[in-house]
This record gives C-alpha cells, structure tokens and sequence, in this order.
C-alpha cells in the first residue's frame, strides 16, 4: 500500500516542483543557520562554524538533487527535456525534417491503407453473427464458375431434410441481371434497380436483423403471397431519401403493387459479399414451390453449421445425402446427378480465398516500401548525427552514458516517427475513403473498407518498429565513436569518417536492392495485365454497347408458350426495326445474357445416336435474335439465325467453336465439321447450323467453356439486353434509343445504357487494381531510392571536399573528378541491382500464381528494370558529380 | 559522498558509507525514539548515536525524509524551535511504528544470519562437522 502512497507523491510532487523547492531552500536554510549557531555555541568563530558546518552538510547542490530525484518523476524530466531538445534541433533544420516527414508519411501511410484493405478482405470476420459456422456449399469449382454452382428446389428440400450438420440451409436465385426491377412511382418514368430473390430462412441464417420494420417470414414467400420488399440501406437514403415511415408503405413495382416491410441495415451489402461490384438494392422474397421449382439449378446454397460440427464432419455428411437429390422429384431418372458435386467450404473462404496470394504480394510490396523509407531516414540521420559528432563527444566526456545519448537520438527519431504517422494516416485515410467509394472493382467487402481500431493499433506498431529501426543505426554509431578522437576532429575526412561511408554505402545498396525487388515484381503484373487485355475475348468490346429492353410478352390462357413466344418475336422484331434506323447504328441484336456476366445451362445436347459420358461441362445458354453476333463482333462461320427460324421449321442452334471439336472428335464427323449435323436434347433434334468463335464469358482470363445459342423464336427468352454497334461513341445515341423504345413500350424503365468495354474492364477489374497497387508501389520506392542514392553521393561529396580540392591541385581535370564520383555512384548501384536480381529470382515462385501468360524469370523484365534502376542512380548521381567537377581547389583547401 | 575524512585521521577506520534504506530506517528509528525533530535535530542525533562511525553527509537527510513521507510514515508540519527559528518538524505515525517494528525484525534476523555464517570460517571444531 506504501508503494501507491509513493507514487501518488511523485505525481503530486512533480506538478508542484516550484512550491515544494521554496519549501527545501526553507529547510536547509534553517538547518545551517542551527548547525552553526551550535558550533558557535561550541566555540567556534562564526567564520569556523559557518565552515565545518557546510563541511558537515555535505554539498548543498548534491542535497538538492537528491531529494528532487527522490520526490518526483525524474524519468519524466528527463523525456520531456529531451523531447523539447529534439522539437528544438528539429525546428532549426527544417528542410531536413520536412524531408524525413514526407518520406515516412509516404511509407506508413501506404502500409496503413494496406493494411487495411488486407483486413477487410482478408483477415476481417464476415459481417454477419457467428460467422466461422457459415459454409458455402457447391461443386468443385469448373469452368462454368458460378452458373453451373447452384441446386434446383427439389434438391434443396432434399439436403436440407437429410443433411444432419446444419442449424439450417438457406441459399438466393442466382440468375438474377443488374436492372431487373422497375419501379413506378407517381409521375415519373420506371426507374430501374437491382433485386435479389432469396429464400424466405436467408436473414435468419446469416443472423442480420433489420434496421428498421422485420425482414421475411415464410409465409411472405408463398405462392400467391402478397408481394413484399426490404430495402437496401443504400437504396432507402437515396430513392426513397431516408424516409422513416417507409415501412408499410407500398410501391408499384414491376406492375405489382409491393409492400416494403423492412430497411436492412448499413453494416449488410449483398454486392460487397455475394457479388462484388454489383449494386443490389433490394431483395424479395423466393417463392422456392412456384413456378422457380420447375426452372431447374437456380438456388445457391448457404449454411450455418451446428455448433460443434467441423468441416470434414460436413463434407461427409454432404458426400453421404448428394447421391439422393433430385434434380426434379418427377423425373426419378434425374436424381443422383448431383453426386461428388455437393461440398461445403468456409464462406469465407469462398468470398476471398483466391484474393489470397495477391494480397500477400501487395502488403510485402508495401512492407519494402517502409523498408526503403526506413533506410533512407536512417542514411539521413547518418548524415546529421556526423555533423553533431563534436557535441555529443564532449557530452560523453562531461559524464552522459552511452544509454543516456542512444536514448536522447532515439526520442528524435521517434518524435519524428510519430509525426511522419499521423500525417501518414490522414494520408491513408484519403486513400482508404476513396477505395470504398469504387464501386466498379470487383473485389468482394471493398466497399466496407474503414480505418478501424486494428488499423490504429497498426499504425502505432509501424510507428514504433520505423523509429527503432532508423533511429538505432545512427545512435549505435555515434555512441560507440572514440571521444578523443573525435574531440581532436577538426575537419572533414577523418578515420571515423570512413566508418560512416561503408555504413552509407551499404544502406545505398540495399534500398537499391529493395527497389530492385519491387520494379520487378511491378514489371512482371503489368506485362500479365497487357497480356491479359490482348486476350481474344470472341467478341469486339469497342464501340458496343447494351441497354435492358423491358417487354411484356404475356398472352393470357397461353398455356404452351406458343403464343407467347409468338408475341415476342413480333416485339423483338420490331425493336430492332427501330433500333437500326436511327442513324449511327451499324448493327442491332438481342440476347438475353451477355458475355462476361452471369448465365444458365441446360443440360448437355449430344449428337444423335451418341451415348453422352457421364461429366461433361454443360455448355452456356444463350437466346438470341438475329443481328446479336454481329453487333457483338463474333465471328461466325456457317450462317446466323434468321427471322424465318420459327416455331415451325426445323429448331436450329448455333455452338462455339471448342464445343463443336469437342463433340466432332465424340461422334467421328467427317472433316470435324459441325455444321449440318444433328444433336439430341431431350425429345428434339437441334441441327447445327454454324460454328461461333469462343466467347470467355465468366472471365478474361479463364478458359473459356462451351456455349450454344438459340433462337429466341424457338427457346425461351429470360430477359432481353438490346446490344448495339455504332460507328459513333455510345453515349451520344443512348437518348435516341431510349426514346425508339418508349415509343414502343411506354413502361420502358430509364436503363443505363452500358458500353460492353465496361463489361470487360469490370471482369478485370481486380487484376488492375492490384497490378496498380504494386506499380505504384515500385514508383514509390523508386522514388526513395533515387533520393537516397542523391542524398549519400552529395553528402559524401561535401565530405571529400578537401580530399578532391587536394587531388584537383595535383592535376586531376574536372571531367575526371566527375567521372570518379559517377563511378563511385553506379558501383553502388550495379551492386545493388544483382542482389536485386538475385533476390527476385529467388522470390519469383511466390508471384508465378498471379501471372498470366508471363514465366516469372521474363528475361526482357528483369533486365528493363535492371536498366531504368541505373539510369536512375546514374541521374541521381549527376548533379553531386558534376558539384564536384566545379570545386575550386584553393576555396577547398582553405576551408576547415 | 565527499571523503573529506579520509584526509584527517588515518589510525580510525574509516566511516561506514551508508545505503539508501538503512539511512531510512535510522531516521524512523530516531523519530520514535525523540518524538517530533526537525531535520537538523535528526542528523545529529543519527551522528551522535552511531558514535560518529557513520558517514553523513547531513543534507542527503532530506531526500530520505520525502521517501518516509510519500510512504506515510512520517508527518510534517512547519513549526517554532528551541530558538525560536522557524523549522520543519517531522514525527513518525502509525504505520511509520509497524513498518518500523517489521524493518527491525528483519534486520535482527539478517544479522543474525550473517554472525553465523560469517562465524563459520573462524571456528576450526565445526569442520569436522561438515565433513
């Protein structure tokens, strides 16, 4: 208990220093004046008394520290002197400190908004409660990606009955399209949003509660239910202005009068998490026993695992209930397809998994980045510290530690350290805030990306690591120097002196080295990124675009779609008409998806007569009008479908080109020719027309499956995209269009009209916006590096100044001087590129899986580097060169 | 410590340089013995009852009077002296005697320990013992 007294005094005792040192004057004062009125009284003179009684006292001074240091928080003094004395040094110097500022704001501030990029995607728990028991149950990935990952309603009742590892299984129609709501308000066109169709268990499952109103029970997704709706926070501040009686309030939507019974809350984006770069603004409810039952494989599925439960236990139990789903219970010979295609994997895992390796290549990218800024600080204090060697010799020999000057230079490196990260983390703020607001990369949880606690605690650890890392090299060699020596030192270029430069020399090489790690790295993702955008996508982006068209193709009493289908044509066929009058409009055609998006599969056709194996990909659907393959620059070998393909001729369909050797080297057709032959699907016979050229349509950079097209006139068509080509820009005809088509159907929604190069950057979105991280990253410690390089040959320059003076004097030209210096720079920096070089060598395996169509030892790449990083030293070591060619001899010599 | 003695005498021993903690609990010592000191009062108590072998430099008194007090085991207050000059009186408190009474105990046990130990090498009847 004594001990808290003690350190309650301390505190008390240090904020009344003033107070409590009058009072000890008092009582030393009265303690001599007693001393010596007893000597006297003992017989001394006074003269005597007053000396034998200081003598007795001991020394006054010493009497007075010791009981400050007894009573206060000396160790307090001690910092906070300290810390005025670096405020002070570093205020006098200030364009060295805005220097060191800007380089550690650079570094730490990169490395915060990494940091926190790494955490939302990576490291962060999902948004939602308890969420390690979240599992994402699929296929083992194909090539068809997420439109061939999803279970029809049968064999969703069925896992979800049977499966014993799971609280409950929930899962979202897969198929929806950007723009598939239309919403009427009063006086206004149809405004077109995103919804999703989910299960009415979804909210419960993933454990979200609404913000406002409730979210869907199961009776809202019953057949026949009245319709309802929840609102995306997003979407109620910004269509319906944050309006906080929303709930109950019922819009026309899609012709339907909905009821919007709840808003969900801001932490909860489906887009962020489920599909990445897409905006979804609303969700309604599933109606899993109406018409979706008969649509086949359109749920995905989602489940919360029992607590207790592992993954392998899950994996089991799945391997065990797949053999009895049923693609549809009416079709008893469908059941059991589904076996070996049900695993649960961690959602997480799922969501981000494959973002994995490049987030590690980005945060060791930025790590040498602090690496780099940490040398070149360190180089700097180097420099600074020499200048000072005389002060802190004689405080060395007036009594100071070695501890006691380590500790004062390592307050200065961390003053500045903290400084550099509070101006780094508004830095990283900025960067962070407009990261978030980038809606058009498609990088899952982007969009949640904040600085938060984590990323605090980070900067703070940075801060503290940077400071001891440059602060230590320096303090170390100041304080290890001989004091003598340095005492004696009255000039430049002495023994110590040396020390210093193999020290310099050596932090050079290695920022050249890092630099050299990181431009190759750069060089290596940006030639797979060109690579990446010069894939042959099997369509010509440029120039083309696509709006939604929406339609009503509803024949009442129409029970076996005839007439529907016939209504549509007659539609479809005059949108087109219209379309392709307005001028500018080479070419016009409808699909119902696009390339690049999501899309369906119907079963596999095979050629007549063909016994199907079992695991063949299902090739993707398209619907399509004639018209569609040109405006998208698909080639076409063979014909394109024409008005005259109806209900009554022959059913056509068209395939791409891998698809069509595949079956051709199946069925032994002669020349491998396609066109003409026969393909069974179900009870019809499809003739094969032509032959269309691949089309990548989940990813630039995968390979691309099969596809087949039909025609609308002949399949069912499940929306419409109007796509276009123009000889002029796009947006210049979007209003004609729109108009064209209002004309025809006043409930046209105003749909965004989307250039298909959009398409393509969003699928390759996240490839450039990591490919952009690294090279500005490898910019930035080009950057450094150059500096660092500058700063150590002009410092080392300045030192030699009498030495060159000296050698000047003996008959060395200016051009040699010069050459000497530039000599001296590029052996540095030749150094430091092989050890480059022979670094990333080293290190190319751990970025080979984030190439594409690049080998990790690219010859051409790692010379271009090797090469601009000397050009760069070579430049930065010019103008303190070309200082040194102009050193006037005698000025040198004199000068001390 | 100044070592000004060491030029005066050279047949005495020289003084016993004293630590931290046994300055401390001299100065409580002397306070519960005398009642209420000022600071003079306790130095030369402390020198006259060590029979001057202590070596004192009487100022380091008051950095040893700020620990008892931030302990608790001395009061202060400003007061008159014998000559009517104006001094800071210091007494011990409650707590200051237990501590006291412990400090005590623990010295006792530790010189104690020492005698023995040290009276080990100088008795040559234990060695057999040992063996």
């Amino acid at each position: 208990m004594s001990w808290l007294l003690r350190v309650f005094g301390r505190i008390r005792a240090y904020f009344s220093k003033r107070a409590l040192d009058v009072d000890l004057e008092a009582e030393m004062a009265a303690h001599l004046d007693m001393a010596i009125e007893e000597n006297i009284e003992r017989g001394m003179s006074p003269f005597e008394a007053r000396r034998q009684a200081l003598l007795r006292f001991g020394s006054v001074q010493q009497a007075r520290e010791i009981q400050r240091e007894a009573r206060g928080l000396m160790k307090l003094d001690i910092l906070l002197g300290d810390l005025k004395y670096t405020l002070r040094t570093l205020g006098r110097d200030p364009g060295f400190t805005a220097v060191a500022l800007l380089i550690l704001a650079l570094g730490i501030g990169a490395n915060i908004a990494v940091f926190s990029v790494v955490d939302t995607l990576m490291l962060r728990p999902l948004p939602f409660a308890d969420p390690h028991q979240l599992v994402w149950i699929a296929p083992p990935p194909t090539k068809c990606g997420l439109s061939c990952a999803t279970y029809s309603t049968d064999a969703y009742d069925e896992f979800r009955m049977n499966s014993r590892s799971y609280q409950d299984v929930t899962g979202y129609f897969a198929f929806s399209s950007p723009g598939n709501l239309s919403l009427k308000l009063s006086g206004g066109a149809p405004i077109a949003a995103t919804s999703i169709d989910v299960i009415a268990n979804f909210f419960n499952v993933l454990g979200v509660q609404p913000a406002r109103g409730r979210l869907f029970r199961p009776e809202d997704a019953r057949h026949g239910a009245p319709p309802v709706i929840v609102l995306s926070d997003a979407w109620w501040r910004t269509q319906f202005n944050a309006d906080p009686n929303i709930v109950g309030k019922a819009f026309d939507i899609g012709g339907q009068q909905t009821t919007v019974i709840g808003v969900l809350p801001a932490s909860f984006d489906f887009g962020a998490v489920f599909a990445p770069g897409t905006k979804v603004d609303a969700i309604t409810p599933l109606d899993l026993y109406g018409p979706p039952r008969d649509w086949g494989n359109i749920i995905t599925f989602i489940g919360r695992l029992k607590p207790g439960v592992s993954l392998s236990q899950a994996r089991q139990d799945a391997a065990r209930v797949a053999p009895s789903m049923c693609w549809n219970n009416k079709q008893p010979q469908s059941c059991g397809s589904y076996k070996d295609q049900v695993v649960p994997v961690p959602l997480k895992d799922y969501i981000s998994g494959r973002l994995r390796r490049s987030l590690v290549v980005v945060w060791s990218a930025v790590g040498m980045i602090l690496l780099i800024a940490c040398v070149n600080l360190s180089n700097l204090l180097l420099a600074r510290v020499a200048a000072r060697s005389k002060e802190f010799a004689m405080r060395g020999a007036l009594g100071a530690s070695r501890s006691r000057i380590v500790r004062q230079l390592l307050t200065e490196s961390l003053v500045l350290s903290i400084a550099g990260s509070a101006l780094g983390l508004c830095l990283a703020y900025v960067l962070v805030f407009w990261l978030a607001h980038q809606g058009s990369i498609a990088l899952p949880l982007l969009s949640t990306l904040h600085i938060d606690g984590a990323a605090l605690a980070w900067t703070f650890l940075i801060a503290i690591t940077a400071a001891v890392l440059f602060g230590l090299v320096p303090g170390l060699r100041m304080a290890g120097g001989n004091l003598q020596e340095s005492l004696k030192d009255s000039g430049l270029g002495s023994g110590q002196s040396r020390k210093h430069e193999s020290i310099r020399s050596i932090l050079v090489v290695s920022e050249v080295a890092l630099a050299c790690v990181l431009l190759v790295g750069a060089g290596l993702l940006l030639r797979s990124f060109l690579h990446v955008l010069d894939v042959d996508l099997g369509f010509q982006p440029d120039r083309a675009a696509a709006i939604k068209v929406d339609y009503d193709d509803n024949v009442p009493g129409d029970k076996t779609g005839v007439l529907t289908t016939q209504k549509r044509t007659v539609i479809f066929q005059q949108i087109l008409a219209h379309v392709s009058a307005i001028p500018g409009v080479e070419a016009a055609g409808i699909s119902d998806y696009l390339p690049l998006g999501q899309n369906r599969a119907w079963g596999t056709p095979f050629p007549k007569g063909i016994k199907p194996p079992d695991n063949a990909s299902s090739p993707l659907v398209y619907v399509i009008t004639p018209g569609y393959l040109h405006a998208m620059g698909t080639r076409i070998r063979g014909r394109d479908f024409t008005w005259d393909d109806g209900a009554r001729s022959d059913s056509v369909v068209l395939i791409s080109a891998s698809f069509a050797r595949y079956l051709a080297s199946l069925a032994n057709w002669p020349d491998g020719n396609a066109i003409g032959q026969v393909l069974a699907s179900g009870k019809q016979d499809l003739h094969i027309v032509g032959i269309v050229d691949d089309v990548h349509e989940e990813a630039v950079e995968g390979e691309a499956g099969w596809q087949i097209y039909y025609p609308q006139s002949q399949a069912d068509s499940a929306g419409a995209q109007l796509v276009l080509r123009t000889t002029l820009p796009p947006p210049v005809l979007a209003n004609s269009v729109l108009r064209a088509l209002r004309a025809l159907n006043p409930k046209q929604t105003a749909a965004e009209f989307r250039p298909i190069q959009t398409l393509v950057d969003h699928a390759n979105s996240p490839r450039r916006f990591f490919m952009i991280l690294v090279a500005s990253f490898a910019t930035l410690g080009l950057l450094l590096a150059a500096l660092g390089i500058y700063g150590v040959i002009s410092y080392t320059v300045t030192r030699q100044t009498q030495e060159i003076g000296i050698r000047m004097a003996l008959g060395a030209s200016a051009g040699r001087v010069e050459r000497q210096v530039l000599a001296g720079t590029l052996r540095l920096a030749i150094i430091g590129v092989f050890i480059g070089l022979a670094a990333s060598l080293a290190a190319a395996k751990l970025i080979a899986s984030l190439l594409f169509a690049t080998s990790p030892w690219d010859v051409a790449t790692y010379l271009g580097m090797a090469l601009a990083l000397l050009v760069v030293a070579a430049v930065s070591g010019y103008l303190p060169a070309r200082r040194a060619a102009r050193i006037d001899p005698m000025v040198a010599l004199r000068a001390n | 410590m100044l070592m000004w003695y060491g030029h005066r005498d050279a047949m005495t021993p020289p003084k016993l340089d004293l630590l931290q903690g046994t300055l401390d609990l001299m100065v409580l010592n002397t306070l519960a013995a005398m009642g209420s000191l000022h600071g003079y009062g306790i130095a030369r108590r402390i020198e006259q009852v060590s029979g001057d072998q202590v070596l004192l430099n009487q100022g380091t008194i008051y950095a040893s009077l700020v620990r008892l007090e931030q302990r608790g085991w001395i009061a202060s207050s400003w007061g008159v002296s014998g000559n009517n000059r104006k001094a800071k009186f210091y007494s011990i408190t409650r707590s200051g005697r237990s501590q006291l009474a412990a400090d005590a105990r623990h010295w006792e046990r530790l010189t104690g320990v020492m005698d023995r130990v040290l009276g080990m090498s100088k008795d040559p009847d234990e060695e057999g013992n040992l063996a």
